[in-house]
């Protein structure tokens, strides 16, 4: 695998042997020594042109945890804040000798410019691109659903009928969005549901069913995992809904919605979650709540993101 | 050049050897290298538990993150490493492989030990050794000694992972670039 860029890049073939290398990395942090030599004299660098603390420290964790050299990047403060282009700190970053780029950028497709634009050769790992896509935000999700679902009998395993609702802000989530595709390539069946003010105009080509209406979807396609959205206050500057109580009523997952959910469902966020307005307290610290294992999880995808696109011959493509 | 009855003598006659070496079965750990070594690990541990009247704890090491090769060839994924219960501090580890060839694998497998505990010894076991080592390492126990050239092909096939069972070796530029089962050239 050269670059990770997009989700939908990838076939079942290519999901799975991510998730199963996962399992693997997943491993070793349960041992004595929590480190692989795998990465050693390979330098990583996370190249943030956005806000991100967990993101972030998930992926400088995970380059540490194989060995790398890690280089953190803040666009604030930086020569960017002085008109330095996305090339001339591309190009200064392999310059330094960076083998790979964990990339996250305000603008969507800035990742893709990067891997196809021949400025640099370091493998590309997009960490989110404006309202695009967050592949391993997807891939820890999809990682953390499979070992709820088969447990210690993961490996090789896909999402095959598994029924997923994703609520909230569907219009600016990079997480739903690489959540729709990779979910489907694993075989689930994925339904959305949010106002009709933030769903995008072509909804219809991610493949997912559409409800605006929380209570009506969580009745009638009785989920097995409900995956909560943050709503991105940053992004609303613009009215999408009247005020934060009446989304909280209509679309949050309450504590009596969360008790009429069917026993088994599990409920995930993505983080950090705005209690109170997307989720209610009692979901969030439920045990079927994975928020504090999409964490864990994410360290171990990205390991394996991080091998895959850096340890191998650099002429092989996935 | 080894049939399914071969093997089966073959192993039966490492763990005679593993255990007369061990003085028993006490602190014993066999541990696979994937993918055929683990078949034969547990095989060992069957025939050891058989002979000594103990049970062997079994698991399997994989070597995958801590090769040397990484950066020449293309991406290889990784197989589960699972450590029987009680670990590996203070046991005597048999390592078990199917060809013992450059001894890359087996520094990468020590490396690999090395993170998971603190054995008291370790031992290595392979079902053909076809020389050619490109690092000081030697096996202590040896199923049959296969004198090669760099050329030729080993391949060992074993029930349970493949159709059939042997260990054949195919010879020089004819059949160079083959790919098979389990293939070590």
């Amino acid at each position: 695998m050269r670059h990770l860029l997009s989700t939908s890049d990838l076939g079942l073939d290519d999901a799975l042997r991510i998730l199963d290398i996962s399992e693997d990395m997943a491993d070793v942090s349960t041992r004595e020594v929590r480190k692989l030599p795998t990465l050693r004299g390979t330098t990583v660098v996370n190249l943030f042109y956005e806000d991100s603390t967990r993101t972030r420290i998930s992926f400088e964790a995970a380059a540490k945890r194989l060995s790398a050299d890690v280089i953190n990047f803040a666009a604030k403060g930086s020569s960017v804040s002085k008109g330095e282009s996305l090339k001339d700190t591309a190009q200064t970053l392999a310059a330094m000798g960076a083998d790979g780029i964990v990339i996250r950028h305000p603008s969507s497709g800035a990742p893709r410019v990067l891997a196809d634009s021949g400025w640099v050769d370091a493998g590309i790992v997009n960490a989110g691109d404006g309202t695009h896509e967050h592949p391993t935000q997807a891939l820890l999700d999809a990682f953390t659903m499979r070992r709820r679902v088969h447990g210690a009998a993961s490996r090789g395993r896909d999402l095959d009928g598994l029924r997923v609702v994703i609520v909230g802000d569907i219009l600016h989530s990079r997480v739903a969005r690489s959540n729709a595709w990779l979910l489907r390539t694993l075989g689930a069946q994925v339904t959305v549901v949010a106002p009709p003010t933030l769903l995008p105009v072509d909804v219809s080509r991610f493949g997912v069913d559409v409800h605006y209406d929380l209570d009506e979807a969580l009745f009638q396609v009785r989920p097995d995992v409900v995956m909560m959205l943050r709503i991105q206050q940053e992004r609303m500057n613009e009215a999408f809904f009247p005020n934060a109580r009446e989304y909280a009523r209509a679309w949050g997952l309450s504590a009596a919605r969360f008790r009429a959910l069917p026993p088994e469902t599990v409920v995930m966020h993505p983080g950090p979650m705005n209690r109170g307005l997307e989720i209610s307290d009692e979901a969030a610290d439920s045990p079927r709540s994975t928020v504090r294992e999409q964490v864990a999880n994410g360290v171990a995808v990205r390991m394996a993101v991080l091998y895959l696109t850096l340890a191998g011959d650099r002429e092989d493509s996935l | 050049m080894l049939s399914q009855a071969d093997i089966a003598r073959a192993l039966t006659r490492i763990s005679h050897e593993i255990l007369e070496s061990n003085r028993g079965a006490s602190g014993l750990v066999v541990l696979g290298i994937p993918t055929r070594g683990v078949v034969l690990a547990e095989r060992i541990a069957e025939s050891l538990a058989t002979i000594s009247g103990e049970p062997i704890p079994v698991g399997s090491v994989d070597v995958t993150m801590y090769r040397d090769d990484l950066r020449s060839q293309p991406t290889r994924a990784s197989r589960p490493t699972s450590l029987p219960v009680g670990g590996i501090d203070g046991k005597t580890v048999v390592l078990v492989d199917d060809v013992l060839y450059s001894g890359r694998t087996i520094r990468a497998a020590l490396d690999a030990l090395s993170s998971l505990g603190r054995p008291r010894a370790v031992r290595l076991a392979v079902l053909v050794d076809r020389g050619h080592r490109e690092l000081p390492i030697r096996a202590d126990f040896v199923g049959k000694n296969l004198p090669t050239s760099t050329a030729e092909r080993i391949y060992v096939r074993l029930a349970g992972v493949d159709a059939d069972e042997l260990v054949a070796i195919e010879g020089g530029a004819a059949t160079e670039g083959a790919v098979g089962a389990g293939a070590h050239a």
